[in-house]
């Protein structure tokens, strides 16, 4: 391990890391047991279903909410399936499709062993690994061929509500030089226990993420990629109710990011905690295996919090990530870990504090491209101040060495992005970045000054706070609000009623096959 | 016409404060001196300075200059300008009707209910109607709140419920009364075709029938939503574009403690 420019003792380092491993087994083991109507739905697109019935309900709910009515989950969608292939030789598309149309009952077949089932649904199984894989190798050929953007990538969102005018939004970014494009959903998106089918136009401060959309975006970054000779990442949201079903339907249709954290729908968005740790999990496994990068959404603890009193939840947060992701098989260079730059403008030598944070979280996560947010909480509409707040922030971003820069935008709290305030905040970023590009190689800081006396005073609160989220197990400390201040009961919160034991019949093949990549070629 | 970089005509304008005539200031009284920027889905070039000159001419200014222009992608040019606007506003018949309330910060508010009410104020709020959009309503509620100001459920003196979008006025009502809601705050963003007014009424309708239209502080928000409006509509407030939190927070702890003490 390099030295610390900060002074920072990594034997306390792996401490904290030890702690937060044992946190994240600790929840593993309550997630191997269980599934979720998200994940069943999510591996009944991995074999193939997809489209809508006549009310407009997506075919996988309607199989899922089929079992689930019959009170048979704990089997989950792939033993009924297979069951259901065996005796009628038709496809999982086909057979979701009758039974949408209710002249099928998917449970009324004869239960076959385990070894059927998966030579039964190997074909449909073998596609979806196969186009995922392809995916993966589509961006690794891009990467090898056209190439990248330097990092600090630069990250901007889109935001009209129209996917095919996102589209003209995300052209103009990449022309100008952005290096990854967020497609922001449409608000409450999160709180839908199923996700909307084909391109969408309606969308409110944001546009629905649907696979179709993806698609259609993706496809038009290819375009403009290959144009400016950069390879454009696309980002989106696995987070909230269908978290493992928007992974599985980015990882087909070659998305490069995913907002995905163990904690975030949790804390802020009141989804139940059993729920989210299930559905996480094989968020995670899908995002591993199709090479995605994870953004996890620390950044909004210091929404709430202060982001000085509160920056060790931040730590503590991002090592809880890190151990929950490494159970999932997703490795180091997916991770985009959050933190922020939301400190209080006013707060005296902020900047000092804000490098420290930034620095230590770089020195304690080498591998992960970490993804730093710009200021939001303390922007007022005086886009003016608010373009040098951005500037303060990008400073410490290319300086810190930062993987994802999710570039502040001078209309922050006003409205979301006009195609101009993209420009006006890439043009701010690509000129700090340049012209500070070594800035980081080139300082080092005062012994036992401000910023080395930060970082360690925060790595110090980190690991008290660690400590005691494991003496109290995390779902117990969540209930208790020693995360983030916010109590959130066990069997609280939406999504409750979508968890399911595994019953004896369970069978997904796709944890093993994504897990350990060696089956590939299968 | 010079329209140059420096303009060195004479200020020939009345320079003296007219209140009834007011424009904005750059750096002499009555010059019109405002700064504007903006895109236009053309190419840049001669065609698209010019007009955007058009465009100032046509929203009032004089003196229209182009200081700056970027392409952002092919076909859409950014523009930063200057203009000398010649309309006027008259200041002394400006009329807006506020809530009568001091705005108080988080803390200000919790001490005050501490004092006053000596409980915790419970509030139920909702996204009523077909409206599915709960931005305004968790932008007022939600731990998180919004720009920074924190929601409803962060006070401790308040009880905040959050029951979502699409909530039927009935549901709300029920909900009211299971709670013992001392407010309701009922959020409106969907606004095409005055859809929100007829629900916002029916909503005070039903509460009078249920005899509740006295019990509960009723406040509605939504960046439509102006307090003169809910006044009209028979709510107690309203809340509108720019307004947090904080704004309602510490108008429902000041209406309650005026109730309380007639």
């Amino acid at each position: 391990m390099t030295k610390s420019k900060l002074g920072i003792d990594f034997n306390k380092v792996q401490r904290a890391r030890d702690v937060a491993a044992k946190i994240a087994a600790d929840v593993q083991r309550f997630a191997d047991n269980y599934t979720t109507v998200a994940v069943e739905r999510t591996l009944c697109r991995l074999v193939g279903i997809d489209n809508v019935d006549d009310t407009g309900a997506p075919l996988p709910n309607v199989l899922v909410d089929d079992l689930k009515n019959k009170n048979v989950l704990e089997h989950g969608a792939l033993f009924f399936l297979g069951n259901a292939v065996i005796e009628t030789g038709q496809s999982p598309q086909q057979i979701a499709e009758r039974v949408a149309s209710e002249s099928l009952d998917i449970t009324a077949f004869p239960f076959r062993t385990k070894n059927e089932v998966a030579q039964a649904l190997q074909p449909f199984v073998k596609a979806s690994i196969q186009q995922i894989t392809e995916r993966r190798k589509k961006r690794e050929h891009y990467l090898a061929t056209i190439g990248e953007g330097s990092r600090p990538y630069l990250y901007v969102i889109v935001a009209t509500g129209n996917i095919y005018e996102d589209v003209v939004q995300a052209e103009a970014a990449a022309r100008q030089g952005a290096d990854i494009i967020a497609v922001i959903r449409t608000t409450g998106q999160s709180l839908l226990d199923y996700v909307p089918f084909g391109a969408t136009t309606e969308g409110f401060g944001g546009t629905y993420a649907t696979q179709e959309n993806f698609r259609i975006m993706r496809g038009a970054l290819d375009k403009v990629g290959e144009d400016v000779g950069r390879y454009i990442r696309l980002c989106n949201y696995c987070s909230g109710l269908c978290m493992p079903e928007i992974a599985a339907m980015g990882a087909l249709e070659g998305l490069d990011v995913m907002l995905n954290d163990a904690l975030y729908g949790i804390l802020f968005r009141d989804i139940n905690m059993q729920r989210t740790m299930v559905d996480q999990f094989m968020s995670r496994v899908i995002n591993g295996f199709a090479g995605v990068i994870i953004n996890t959404g620390e950044d909004n603890y210091l929404t709430t919090a202060d982001a000085v009193e509160e920056a060790h939840t931040v730590l503590a947060s991002d090592l809880i990530n890190e151990q929950l992701a490494l159970l999932a098989g997703l490795p180091e260079e997916q991770m985009g870990l959050g933190h922020a730059f939301e400190m209080n403008p006013d707060l005296e030598n902020g900047f000092l504090l804000e490098l420290a944070q930034a620095q230590m979280t770089r020195e304690i996560f080498p591998k992960a491209p970490l993804k730093y947010m710009p200021p939001t909480k303390f922007m007022t509409g005086n886009i003016f101040k608010g373009h040098l707040q951005d500037a303060l922030f990008n400073m410490i971003g290319v300086w810190t060495h930062q993987g994802i820069q999710l570039l502040g935008m001078p209309t922050e709290a006003i409205h979301t992005p006009f195609m101009s305030d993209r420009y006006l905040s890439i043009e701010n970023a690509k000129y700090i970045f340049n012209n500070m590009r070594n800035i980081g190689d080139e300082v080092e800081f005062k012994e036992g000054g401000i910023i080395q006396t930060r970082a360690k005073e925060v790595l110090d609160k980190t690991i008290a706070l660690l400590e005691e989220l494991q003496e109290e197990g995390l779902f117990t400390a969540i209930e208790k609000g020693i995360f983030g201040n916010v109590k959130r009961a066990k069997t609280g919160g939406k999504g409750l009623s979508g968890v399911s034991m595994k019953g004896t019949h369970y069978y997904n093949p796709f944890i093993d096959l994504m897990m350990n990549p060696k089956h590939e070629e299968l | 016409m010079s329209e140059g970089l420096y303009n060195t005509r004479s200020n020939d304008f009345d320079q003296t404060l007219d209140l009834t005539k007011i424009k904005p200031y750059g750096d002499t009284m009555n010059d019109g001196k405002t700064q504007l920027s903006f895109t236009l889905p053309v190419p840049a070039g001669d065609e698209a300075t010019e007009a955007a000159k058009l465009l100032l001419r046509k929203m009032g200014f004089d003196n229209p200059q182009v200081v700056y222009y970027k392409e952002l992608k092919e076909g859409f040019t950014f523009f930063n300008c200057y203009g000398s606007y010649t309309g006027t506003v008259d200041y002394t018949k400006i009329h807006v009707p506020k809530i009568d309330a001091a705005k108080w910060s988080m803390q200000e508010t919790d001490a005050f209910v501490k004092e006053n009410i000596g409980r915790k104020i419970i509030v139920v709020g909702a996204s009523t109607g077909t409206d599915a959009h709960t931005v305004g309503i968790d932008a007022i509620m939600n731990m998180k709140g919004f720009a920074g100001r924190y929601g409803l459920e962060r006070y401790e003196m308040f009880d905040a419920i959050n029951m979502g979008s699409q909530v039927l006025n009935e549901e709300l009502i029920a909900k009211a009364i299971e709670t013992n809601a001392d407010a309701l705050l009922v959020s409106q963003t969907v606004t095409q075709k005055d859809v929100h007014i007829k629900n916002m009424v029916e909503l005070v309708e039903m509460l009078e029938a249920e005899g509740l239209r006295s019990k509960v502080i009723l406040c509605a928000g939504g960046p439509r939503i102006s307090h003169e409006l809910a006044k009209e509509l028979g709510y107690d407030a309203g809340f509108g574009m720019n307004t947090y939190a904080d704004d309602v927070a510490s108008y429902i702890a000041q209406e309650m403690t005026r109730r309380k003490n007639p």
